[in-house]
């Protein structure tokens, strides 16, 4: 008895806020920790901590509420200017709470989240690393914004720019078979990271299966062995490729069908966020270029 | 245990190992024989990559003993004069340097990381000798090669926050990597490792003379300053090469004279010889478990040698009473 009327004392004042909560302007929204984060009214100012998420703030237009960003963001030139507050693990506590942001958007994985949050900060963690993902996060950030269809106008331009650059991939480069570099160590890219799916989506083959993960350290004997028609890598580890050991046989290299990514188009390569339609159009035109010297029948 | 006797057993286990070491490829289990492109993969990559391990664990090892007989101090690694940081910072520059301009990549390239490393490594300990103004006192040169070892190491940390796309490299570096070892490095490691096991030996009368205390071996005719220079270049030229082809496998040079000593009592040589034949059975039995247990993928090989190296360790301790 005691207890359900303890209850009520909960659960009214809750149903009131979400009354209330139809009535203001605000934003209710879940973000990918779960959390329910409720914005009162658009917000004005915004910190974003995470390169993908500021570039896609930017690209629904939201650009001019940016305040500060993390020390990476450098799309589009806009930003370059705004106060950085620090990279994923060294996040300036006092620069960002001193930017009065209505909002910090960052990675899940972000260190900084609880402290910003304890200062009575407004935190939405959003998490991009997958297509589906890509198009989670345009959804999110266009609610915080205050857009409605934003965030699916954004997915169908990237969608629309995707389906172009498969276009661009000729008949004779279809079904290459593809490494594609993260790192040397190696990492790969596989099947099942967002570099994967744009790969697959170009028509490529990737000699890295969804089974063994979205970005495997392999045994460099493993990549001897699937012996790639492509290698996609960047600009800093392409040179050596050819002096691993073993890899003078790859097809890729006796054939000089090895594409390395210069720096400023690593960026574009690397993250998950609105810019992938670039990235896969780089990428297709590095498939396109090789199927121009493929010898017939070279794709088995 | 004779000292004999462990030699036979560890070359035995060595030509054991390296047997195995052929027939592990990324595909699990695929013994070298049957087609010829396979032959030719055994021989361009898992030989040189066998062989490559065992000489830079040969050589941490003989650096960890050459470091435990010249401090006197059970603790004492290959990396404590700050060769490690020095070569972290020389992969982590060259790797920044790479994307800046196609000057400083053109350059970086004909340095390649196995020389930036090797250059870091023996700078940081020529830098630690500079410091500790000479080598008569040990204690000096013990802390002068903390001091480089923490200064080089936060310049590293420092180089990786301001370029973050080296970040994964550098991880690989630190944990070590035996994937990349050719033919070219199995050739510097071992006569890297010839100089300075020949090195070591001719100087290990005077370590034994050393365990006595400074004093007394000055009095049975020690050149103090000369052996101990003498050693040092040794230690820190077979730490570079290793390091520069390997990266910074953990614990090898630690524990492999200390495996040695749990088996064997003995003088200076033998323990020398012995542990850098234990360092490179050590490091080639934890590549061959870094590509075994989860082919096609890869552990890193310095998280194995750690948790075997020091499972064996503890195991001999406790056994040992």
């Amino acid at each position: 008895m005691s207890s359900s009327r303890k209850m009520w004392w909960w659960v009214l004042p809750a149903w009131m806020a979400v009354q209330m909560g139809h009535a203001a302007p605000g934003v209710t929204l879940v973000d990918d920790r779960g959390v329910t984060v409720r914005l009162d009214a658009p917000p004005a100012r915004i910190v974003t901590l995470l390169p993908s998420l500021t570039e896609t703030v930017c690209e629904l237009g939201g650009c001019a509420r940016l305040v500060g960003t993390d020390r990476y963001s450098n799309h589009p030139a806009s930003v370059r200017g705004l106060p950085k507050t620090g990279g994923l693990d060294d996040a300036n506590i006092e620069l960002i709470a001193s930017l009065k942001p209505d909002v910090v958007l960052l990675a899940l994985s972000s260190r900084v989240t609880d402290r910003l949050e304890s200062l009575g900060m407004k935190v939405v963690a959003l998490e991009p690393r997958t297509y589906k993902d890509v198009q989670r996060v345009a959804g999110k950030v266009a609610q915080v914004l205050g857009s409605a269809d934003g965030g699916s106008r954004l997915w169908q331009r990237l969608e629309a720019q995707v389906d172009a650059a498969a276009k661009m991939v000729p008949a004779s480069a279809r079904g290459l078979s593809v490494y594609y570099e993260v790192d040397s160590a190696p990492y790969a890219a596989g099947e099942s990271s967002f570099i994967g799916e744009t790969l697959t989506r170009l028509g490529a083959r990737n000699i890295v299966p969804t089974s063994l993960g979205p970005f495997p350290k392999l045994n460099p004997e493993y990549v001897v062995r699937a012996d790639p028609q492509v290698i996609m890598i960047s600009q800093r580890h392409s040179a050596g490729v050819g002096a691993r050991p073993g890899w003078d046989r790859i097809r890729a290299v006796r054939d000089k069908r090895v594409c390395a990514f210069p720096s400023e188009q690593g960026d574009v390569l690397s993250r998950p966020g609105p810019r992938m339609g670039e990235a896969a159009q780089i990428m297709a035109r590095c498939l396109r270029d090789a199927g121009l010297t493929a010898s017939p029948g070279a794709s088995r | 245990m004779r000292p004999i006797t462990l030699l036979f057993v560890l070359i035995v286990v060595t030509l054991v190992l390296q047997a195995l070491g052929m027939a592990v490829g990324s595909t699990g289990w695929s013994p070298p024989w049957g087609d010829p492109t396979a032959m030719q993969i055994v021989w361009d990559i898992r030989a040189p990559r066998c062989a490559g391990a065992w000489l830079a664990g040969a050589l941490l090892g003989l650096g960890g003993a050459i470091a435990q007989g010249l401090f006197r101090n059970p603790l004492a690694d290959p990396y404590l004069l700050g060769s490690s940081s020095g070569a972290a910072l020389g992969v982590a520059v060259l790797l920044a340097l790479l994307g800046v301009s196609p000057v400083a990549s053109a350059w970086s390239l004909r340095l390649g990381l196995t020389g930036a490393a090797f250059v870091g490594a023996v700078g940081a300990v020529s830098l630690t000798l500079i410091l500790a103004r000479g080598v008569q006192h040990t204690l000096r040169l013990l802390l002068a090669g903390v001091v480089v070892g923490v200064v080089l190491g936060a310049l590293s940390a420092l180089t990786m926050l301001m370029v973050p796309d080296i970040m994964r490299a550098m991880q690989a570096f630190m944990m070590g990597t035996t994937g990349f070892l050719g033919w070219n490095s199995v050739t510097i490691l071992a006569s890297t490792l010839v100089v300075s096991v020949l090195v070591a030996f001719g100087c290990s009368r005077a370590l034994d003379a050393l365990t006595l205390g400074d004093s007394a071996a000055i009095s049975l005719g020690v050149r103090l300053a000369g052996v101990r220079m003498l050693l040092i270049a040794a230690m820190a030229l077979a730490t570079g090469a290793a390091v520069a082809q390997a990266g910074l496998i953990s614990f090898v040079g630690l524990v492999a004279p200390h495996l040695v000593r749990s088996r064997v009592n003995t003088t200076n040589g033998p323990v020398l010889v012995l542990s850098a034949l234990f360092g490179g059975v050590l490091l080639l039995g934890a590549d061959i478990v870094a590509r075994w247990v989860w082919a096609p993928q890869e552990l890193p090989v310095g998280v194995l040698t750690a948790v075997l190296g020091g499972g064996y360790l503890l195991w001999r301790m406790n056994r040992g009473g």
